[in-house]
């Protein structure tokens, strides 16, 4: 009999069928896992979870009986007081073989866990950072290192043991380096010829003895010219960094409902920023009639109150790339959260400073108009365009590269986000 | 052993280590080889995890296995069911090979990987090795080499062929598994280790003996050929087939070779699962007899504690216990019970046989030799013909067995017999027939096809009972038997008696399969 321990063997065995199977249902998948994200609250979306199919796509059919028509035998056990010849009513709830046969129609919904990566994987597919390439080429590449190879210097920190020790032992090996064994052998050989008293052959092993001890000495088990250290050089690589500006008006005509709207857009972009880059900074501008950078809570908690001076986010926003995010080591992504009232003499200004500076800066600048529930009822009758809308359309005529929706509730910013972010050349295959 | 008092113990408290493991297992060999008789393949036991239990799972409890989403489906299926807690695993795995592998989890207390070994690394393991459905159709030396076999050269024909194509074709032969199999000896023996030397061979050749010019040498204009007999066609293709994917395999006209070598693999796995199928009861009941044999005796000696005795029976009559019918729990009748129970009753009929007994079993009543009976029976049997021949009236009037025909032609539903003297004979027929795999499965065969007319593929399914076939299921099959035939296919229902035919299935191929 044998005992073996498996327990320490890899596991993860069917991870190549697991693969297979999200690969074969992957579109059913697909809308399971949107229709889930929209009832999830979106800080949960990064955790990944069950999620249910419909089990016709991943069915595995054969050959069997349906289960209806004919007659059905039934072997129970447990009888209490029935004698043969005896009448059951049937069942209400029609017929026979309720028990026998529609083994099949009951796994209408397939039930599973996806893995965090999984999912989001699948949340966010098809979705892509917008004029990432033509940015790229433009972009200052960042040094890194990088291992090539071994050099005969190095400092300590980087010697190649293997590599070192690979070496001595070729060496010792060409130049004849008598082993331990050889000298050892040679001793006691020795040894037992001195108990027997001297001979001829004693002398003639004392002076192989020395030969080899002198050998020995020659040689060193390692020397100087053995070692190799790990080669490093510098290379350049894509800047691999993002910041994102959430910016937001704060000023009282913003409900909770809408800053609960511009909350959800900002963490689906973050989620999608982080996927894309190794490291993701975030600025939160709020703004009022003057702005101010702040940090997360106070972003979306503080209450604040007084006008609405759009501008003056946009030139605090200025004011921060220029101090600590340079373009040209940044990614720079923003996304503006606002109800769209603007002071009427801020109009010009604002487009100016988005046109002139914050644009050409940016990788990437979305607006997001967030409406109240009941918006949508009178958007439809009057076709209403706010301040802010104007001015960013008039811009947006000009060519500017601004993308704009409107968001009235919050099942639309999955969609809206979707859209904004869809792989250009997706559109094609798009259902 | 000359272990005296509490040493005699073969394992203290839960715990356990690979020596008490060692222990146990010469203890229960002591006792299943020297008292019970038993004749067991050598034993392999694998310790694995809970995570590579769900492993096992998926793939069959097969070690090593081809790749399909499918078994990434059933994965996914007791992944979620395990974590949510509604599901628990196994204790155990036991593989029908020679080395016989066993996987216990690490999970498992001391008592319970007793029990395991007892009942897997014994009980099944003599019940693979002896009873004659596994010896005529299995072949446990060459089960795991062919294995490997079949998963490498599936991945050889992925990264030949491309996933997908390699994917339609195992779809399409999983579907029909359950018609794959040969259900009367033939001519020879699957021989699998020699099978995968053969296809080894035979790629060889075919490569070594390629030559593109005979692509280019015109061929003759057909001479008209012979025309034969319908019967002697028939008999040629050697229709009617029940074997669907052997027929395939065989006479398909536009299969790659790989795509027949894959069908071949499919369905020698089927086949080699087919006794499996036939024995659910008698192999359950004779592990679960011989563990419910050793560990009493191991307790008896004193080799375990009353503790770990008491926790085995916990265990031990949750495994073999039967609702009732009108009980929420029920959910058909329990093989582990049924077996258990019948084993029982042999025994109690060999040992001490009443009036009744002799009358209805003469041959072993009271012949005192029950491990010999028992061991002649497992060897000799399956489900169906066991229970047609061994299920005593002691057992049904135990169980309150009563037969219940539901008749959608009759306003209520008949009780036709219980458990009393005019109705033993009939309820334990009945019993017997739903273990009949002949009769619960689908009876459907290829019965005609003309390969030098239109190739129109015709296949019965004989109508029992007036049940037909799933709709849905049966198109969707017929769909993939069509894809590998290449030509229109044709499923009728046929009523057995009659000849009336009570639905027609039609699939015409899709080209995207070569």
């Amino acid at each position: 009999m044998y005992i073996i321990d498996r327990r320490l063997n890899p596991g993860g065995k069917s991870l190549a069928n697991r693969q297979r199977f999200l690969r074969r249902a992957k579109a059913q998948i697909q809308r399971a896992v949107r229709q889930t994200a929209g009832d999830r609250d979106i800080t949960d979306l990064e955790r990944g979870g069950e999620v249910s199919i419909p089990a016709d796509g991943v069915r595995e059919p054969s050959f069997r009986r349906s289960g209806e028509g004919g007659v059905n035998n039934h072997i129970l056990p447990g009888n209490k007081r029935f004698i043969e010849g005896d009448t059951i009513d049937r069942p209400p709830g029609g017929g026979g073989g309720s028990s026998a046969g529609n083994n099949g129609e009951g796994e209408d919904d397939f039930r599973f866990a996806l893995s965090r990566e999984e999912f989001l994987d699948l949340f966010l597919e098809d979705l892509e950072l917008p004029d990432l390439a033509k940015r790229r080429l433009a972009t200052v590449e960042v040094q890194g290192m990088r291992r090539a190879g071994y050099s005969v210097t190095g400092s300590p920190i980087n010697l190649a043991l293997l590599r070192s020790m690979r070496n001595a032992l070729s060496r010792r090996i060409a130049m004849r380096r008598p082993k331990p064994a050889e000298l050892a052998k040679i001793e006691e050989d020795i040894a037992l010829l001195e108990k027997e008293g001297e001979s001829e052959k004693l002398t003639v092993l004392r002076e192989e003895l020395e030969r080899l001890q002198n050998r020995t000495k020659q040689f060193p088990y390692i020397d100087p010219v053995d070692l190799r250290y790990r080669r490093f050089e510098p290379v350049s690589r894509p800047v691999a960094q993002a910041v994102m500006f959430c910016l937001m008006d704060v000023s009282g005509s913003m409900t909770e409902h809408m800053k609960d709207l511009a909350k959800r857009f900002y963490m689906l972009l973050y989620i999608f920023l982080t996927r894309r880059y190794k490291h993701v900074e975030i600025v939160f501008i709020r703004h009022t009639h003057e702005a101010k950078e702040v940090d997360e809570d106070t972003f979306f908690h503080s209450p604040e109150t007084g006008g609405t001076v759009v501008s003056s986010a946009l030139r605090e926003m200025e004011r921060i790339v220029t101090e600590r995010y340079p373009p040209e080591n940044w990614n720079i992504y923003a996304a503006q959260a606002s109800d769209g009232d603007n002071s009427p003499n801020d109009g010009a200004t604002s487009a100016a400073l988005l046109r002139d500076v914050i644009l050409p800066a940016c990788q990437y600048y979305a607006y997001l108009e967030v409406g109240s529930d009941h918006d949508r009822m009178q958007a439809g009758f009057i076709n209403h365009k706010t301040a802010l809308w104007q001015t960013y359309e008039a811009l947006l005529d000009d060519g500017a590269n601004i993308a704009m929706r409107k968001v009235n509730h919050r099942r639309e910013i999955y969609p809206v986000f979707r859209e904004l972010f869809r792989r250009r050349d997706a559109e094609a295959r798009a259902p | 052993m000359s272990l005296t008092g509490k040493d005699k113990l073969l394992f203290h408290g839960a715990d356990w280590d690979f020596g008490a493991i060692q222990r146990v297992y010469d203890a229960i060999e002591d006792i299943a080889v020297g008292e019970l008789g038993l004749d067991v393949y050598p034993n392999q036991i694998e310790v694995i995890t809970a995570e590579q239990m769900l492993d096992a799972y998926a793939s069959i409890g097969m070690p090593l296995f081809y790749k399909h989403w499918s078994f990434g489906k059933h994965f996914a299926t007791h992944e979620a069911s395990y974590r949510q807690g509604l599901m628990g695993l196994a204790y155990e795995i036991v593989i029908n090979s020679n080395p016989c592998i066993s996987y216990i989890m690490e999970e498992n207390t001391a008592t319970m990987q007793t029990l395991v070994i007892a009942h897997a690394a014994f009980g099944h393991n003599h019940f693979f090795k002896n009873n004659y459905l596994f010896k005529e159709w299995t072949d446990a030396d060459g089960i795991l080499d062919y294995l490997e076999f079949a998963k490498s050269y599936i991945v050889r024909c992925e990264e030949r062929y491309g996933q997908n194509a390699v994917e339609k074709v195992l779809d399409a032969a999983h579907a029909l598994m359950s018609h794959g199999v040969h259900r009367y000896p033939r001519k020879k023996r699957p021989d699998l280790r020699s099978e995968e030397k053969r296809e080894r061979e035979r790629q060889i050749h075919r490569e070594q003996t390629f030559n593109d010019l005979w692509r280019t040498v015109p061929s003759k204009g057909g001479a008209p050929k012979a025309v034969i007999s319908d019967e002697r066609r028939r008999a040629l293709l050697e229709l009617p087939q029940e074997n669907i994917l052997y027929f395939l395999e065989k006479s398909a006209p536009r299969l790659q070779p790989w795509q027949r070598e894959i069908l071949r693999i499919v369905r020698q796995i089927a086949q080699y699962f087919y006794p499996q199928r036939q024995t659910k009861v008698m192999n359950e009941g004779c592990a679960t007899y011989c563990h419910y044999r050793i560990m009493t005796r191991l307790h008896e000696t004193g080799r375990i504690s009353d503790g770990s005795f008491l926790e085995f029976l916990q265990s031990h009559t949750n495994v073999t216990r039967q609702p009732e019918y009108d009980d929420p729990h029920y959910g058909g009748i329990n093989p582990y019970a049924l077996g258990f129970g019948m084993m029982q009753d042999i025994e109690r009929i060999c040992t001490q046989p009443t009036a009744e007994d002799k009358d209805w079993f003469p041959d072993i009543a009271g012949c005192d030799d029950a491990m010999g009976v028992l061991r002649s029976i497992w060897a000799n049997y399956r489900d169906e013909s066991f229970i047609s021949q061994y299920l005593s009236p002691h057992l049904m009037r135990q169980w309150r067995l009563f037969h219940l025909v539901d008749d959608p032609d009759r306003p209520e539903l008949v009780i036709e017999a219980i458990h009393d003297e005019r109705g033993y004979r009939r309820l334990r027929r009945s019993l017997s027939r739903h273990y009949d795999v002949g009769w619960s499965d689908p009876d459907i065969q290829v019965v005609d096809v003309d390969l030098a007319g239109d190739r129109r593929l015709i296949l019965h399914h004989q109508v029992l009972n007036r049940t037909l076939l799933h709709k849905d299921d049966a198109q969707r099959v017929l769909q993939m038997i069509a894809n590998l035939w290449g030509y229109d296919v044709v499923l009728k229902e046929v009523e057995s008696s009659t000849g009336a035919i009570f639905h027609e299935h039609v699939a015409h191929p899709h080209e995207t399969l070569f």
